[in-house]
């Protein structure tokens, strides 16, 4: 039983420590890229690659 | 988070919590393994992911060479670090499976040793990328090796139907005498093991889609701070 336990421990702590890194990522790049907008008009605020 | 998006998160989170329990409630204890077999759902489960992910990383790479547009590059990084991800949870899901049944965490067995290639194979696509400077040049570096990449997956798959091994197939008939840990599907077992394999497909779908939302993020933070250097 110790050995499923540790499985369904590792899968949902795996899943739940990436998603959450996956939010914190996101979110930090939208916050650097509202900021360079907002240090351009919007023109060039709005330029994409 | 745009009301489709709640939608698609509300009814993969129901649908993994229905197929965690099931494989707790509702699938039958096997014979001789016992509860331990239940690890069964979660690895091929992830194991199916991560491989759907490498597909998704294929098909992003071909569309990228045909079109040579970013968004498709994109998805094929994004698919390579998800499907990263869900094989290691079932590289180590079945090593916690193997110690109990095979007597051993690991052994260099064919199936264990194509997955482990695999793994390194994608790995290593994560971190060459990462050398490339120029954006195109990456791009186009990034899809070729996918495309190479790949080769692994069906020699993942069939190296344990084709080759002497110890790894069980549940699925099919198993060529190899020396399997340990096979076990007959009941038709509650396949039940448990399609609504895993439905609920992990859409886990991964989820993942997917917050992962392709962070590459373009970076890529128009990349563009942006390059227009910022020009001004």
């Amino acid at each position: 039983m110790g050995y499923l336990v540790a499985a369904y421990l590792v899968f949902w702590g795996v899943t739940f420590f990436y998603v959450l890194y996956l939010l914190r990522r996101q979110q930090a790049l939208e916050e650097r890229i509202a900021r360079l907008r907002a240090r351009f008009n919007p023109e060039q605020g709005e330029e994409k690659r | 988070m745009r009301a489709w998006e709640r939608i698609w998160l509300g009814v993969t989170i129901a649908l993994m919590i229905l197929a965690t329990l099931a494989v707790f409630l509702y699938a039958p204890r096997e014979a001789k393994m016992g509860d331990v077999q239940r690890i069964f759902y979660f690895h091929i489960s992830t194991a199916w992911s991560g491989f759907l992910a490498f597909a998704v990383a294929l098909i992003g790479a071909i569309a990228y060479l045909r079109t040579r547009s970013a968004r498709w590059d994109q998805l094929s990084h994004a698919a390579v670090e998800v499907g990263l991800v869900l094989l290691t949870m079932a590289i180590v899901t079945g090593s916690l499976w193997a110690r109990p049944v095979w007597n051993t965490w690991w052994t260099w067995d064919p199936r264990l040793t194509t997955t482990t290639i695999t793994w390194v194979v994608y790995l290593a696509y994560l971190l060459l990328r990462n050398a490339v400077e120029n954006p195109e040049t990456r791009a186009r570096f990034a899809a070729v090796y996918a495309i190479v990449a790949f080769v692994t997956v069906p020699i993942t798959y069939l190296s344990a139907r084709l080759l002497r091994t110890i790894h069980p197939i549940v699925l099919g008939p198993s060529v190899s005498s020396e399997a340990q840990g096979q076990f007959g599907l009941t038709p509650r077992m396949v039940h448990t093991m399609v609504l895993s394999l439905i609920a992990w497909t859409l886990l991964f779908s989820v993942l997917l889609w917050m992962r392709y939302r962070v590459q373009r993020a970076q890529e128009t933070l990349e563009g942006l701070e390059a227009v910022a250097e020009e001004a």
